[in-house]
């Protein structure tokens, strides 16, 4: 439940029960031998397991520096990460005999990786999501529907993420009976933010597998964008006992300075809130703050309780792009390399560019382009 | 802390004015036997659409923490009536739970209900509260077993404030069948004052909440909705509201 001093179940007293009973479905599950079977059965048939790890050669020569490879998972199921997680967690839902899902979005990524599980294993889903991001991420709301899932505009507060994750939460206090909130990131009472990781560190197990084989040895840097943190916890996670260093990359939005960002762990102050103990942007009366950032997906006030924790131990260090630096990395894989990547995951590129051309030929550098930009084109296309 | 029969109003600091919870407060005073004072917060996320607007309106026009103490301060002068501060954690533990402690001690405020503070993670807490003689309220639900409910009214000192039903807050129509159900389990259980609260709007809903049980009954929506609708001008709704609810 904590992460050094970070975590923990901050609720109102109604969710202590469903979290607990969640608790004790997962803990039993992780080691159940069929769910284990079944979910890899799904990663791998449905969703399109394992993802590629890609030498970027061109875009390394380009840089002039380290070897850039890139964690395909763009290329998963949806279009983003987020499917391993929904994949994992509707499972449990469903041998927990849950009829319903309840998810936020905020690019909308998560509310389709949950619309389509709810498809596939015959589970009604109501996605929330901020009536902001419903605008910039109109593409993603069609699918959602598409998908048979009911999308719920929220029209409260900054109309992003953490007010749709409000929302989601009042729904969950109302319906837990019959309903699992399926929670997209890191982020959340326990035992969220460990079981999303769980069902997230797939992406680095994959990685260090196809990495020994394609170069015999582990990089020497993993760069991730972080929001809430999941793809970043994820690729991380398999390899915090190694010596890799880990690099987490946070949205500088406008420019730190400015105000307009969602930088947590670089602006950040602890805070307790969305149900954890961690990092938030805050005023000084501990009420949120708005966020900015050009990817809906990173534009959070908060972050993951062990992002929290690796921080303060120095395991991992978390440093910020802006959206103008990650709009040119965003054109430069798309002409380089004939992949579009996210906003979100353009972020991480754009820092791994930066570092890689500081470093030595023989040194490699994994980014996780956590996914694809399909998503982003009219947001991309007024920007550019 | 409050005589049995009692009414306990809710009604959001700041909203829509400082000054304006001054008179709110005095006005509904007259009827109260506690009066529970909300700390507004960006994201209300344990409350329904009616205090969620009113936490915005406080917000918008301003609000500071400070000002609650002084209103708190200038209520104190001219009554008794036990006070019990409202708020999510996060305003009080970026502000340090001692230093809030303190100013919320010196302002002649008697209990603290923190929403997201479940007993679980709230002995530190506890025991500052203890330091400053200030009483304590915490939560339970139709859900809490019967074991964590003991553990809840151990740890009020203030009173124990179970929640009628699953869901958020906000006036409803009836009251559910969970929240008798729950009130039976305590009136076995626990040895504080019990309060229920959650979707009270009526005085039906109040003589039925007093007969099996209840101590005291918590409204708050139905008041919010009159500073919704009146602004600065509503202490005569509220005082209709709260004779009409007044079963004491």
């Amino acid at each position: 439940m904590w992460y050094g001093e970070f975590g923990g179940q901050f609720v109102p007293e109604t969710l202590m029960e469903p979290l607990r009973e969640l608790e004790k479905a997962y803990d039993r599950l992780k080691k159940d031998k069929r769910f284990l079977r079944e979910l890899h059965w799904y990663l791998r048939t449905w969703a399109g397991r394992p993802t590629p790890l890609y030498y970027a050669e061109r875009l390394s020569r380009k840089v002039g520096g380290a070897k850039i490879y890139l964690k395909r998972e763009d290329l998963l199921h949806g279009g983003a990460h987020k499917t391993n997680n929904a994949l994992g967690q509707a499972l449990l839902a469903k041998f927990m005999g849950k009829k319903r899902l309840i998810a936020e979005t905020g690019a909308g990524q998560h509310g389709v990786a949950t619309a389509m599980v709810g498809a596939l294993l015959g589970m009604k889903v109501t996605v929330y999501m901020g009536a902001e991001d419903m605008k910039r991420q109109s593409m993603n709301v069609f699918r959602m529907r598409l998908l048979g899932a009911e999308v719920i505009p929220v029209k409260q507060g900054s109309r992003t993420l953490k007010d749709a994750i409000n929302e989601a939460l009042r729904d969950w206090v109302a319906s837990f009976q019959d309903s699992h909130y399926l929670i997209g990131s890191v982020v959340g009472p326990h035992p969220y933010p460990a079981m999303v990781r769980d069902f997230q560190s797939v992406i680095g197990t994959e990685v260090k597998e196809q990495i020994q084989k394609m170069e015999g040895k582990l990089p020497d840097i993993i760069v991730a964008c972080v929001g809430g943190g999941s793809n970043a916890m994820g690729i991380f996670y398999p390899f915090i006992g190694e010596r890799t260093k880990l690099i987490g990359v946070e949205a500088a939005g406008k420019g730190l300075k400015m105000g307009m960002h969602a930088a947590t762990l670089n602006a950040g102050e602890k805070g307790v809130f969305h149900g954890m103990l961690s990092y938030f942007l805050q005023n000084e009366d501990g009420q949120i703050r708005e966020t900015h950032s050009i990817s809906a997906g990173l534009d959070y006030p908060g972050v993951g309780p062990e992002h929290a924790y690796l921080k303060s131990i120095g395991r991992a260090e978390y440093v910020a792009i802006e959206d103008s630096e990650a709009l040119n990395a965003f054109r430069e894989l798309s002409r380089v390399e004939g992949i579009i990547p996210a906003l979100e995951s353009s972020h991480a590129l754009a820092y791994a560019m930066k570092l890689a051309a500081e470093m030595d030929r023989d040194e490699i550098i994994v980014v996780n382009l956590s996914g694809r930009g399909d998503k982003d084109l009219d947001i991309v296309g007024g920007a550019l | 802390m409050f005589p049995s029969g009692s009414i306990i109003p809710y009604i959001t600091a700041g909203d829509p004015d400082m000054g304006s919870t001054l008179k709110f407060l005095q006005v509904i005073d007259d009827y109260a036997g506690a009066i529970e004072l909300g700390i507004p917060f960006s994201d209300p996320m344990a409350d329904g659409a009616t205090i969620q607007l009113s936490h915005h309106r406080a917000l918008k026009a301003g609000f500071k923490l400070e000002r609650v103490f002084q209103v708190a301060r200038e209520f104190r002068k001219d009554s008794e009536t036990p006070l019990v501060l409202m708020s999510y954690y996060n305003p009080i533990y970026r502000f340090g739970p001692e230093k809030f402690m303190e100013k919320v001690h010196e302002s002649g405020v008697d209990a603290l209900l923190v929403v997201d503070l479940p007993i679980t993670h709230a002995q530190e807490f506890l025991e500052k509260a203890r330091e400053f003689s200030l009483k304590t309220v915490f939560l339970a639900s139709p859900n809490t077993p019967d074991e964590r409910l003991a553990a809840i009214d151990k740890a009020s000192t203030g009173f124990v404030y179970l929640i009628s039903t699953y869901g958020t807050t906000g006036a409803r129509d009836k009251i559910s069948s969970h929240a008798f159900d729950l009130l039976r389990r305590a009136r076995k259980i626990c040895r504080r004052k019990i309060a229920v609260g959650f979707g009270v709007s009526r005085r039906e809903h109040v003589e039925n909440l007093i007969k099996e049980g209840a101590d005291g009954v918590v409204v708050g929506s139905a008041l919010v909705a009159l500073i919704e609708n009146l602004g600065k001008s509503a202490e005569d709704a509220l005082r209709k509201k709260m004779m009409e609810l007044s079963v004491l």
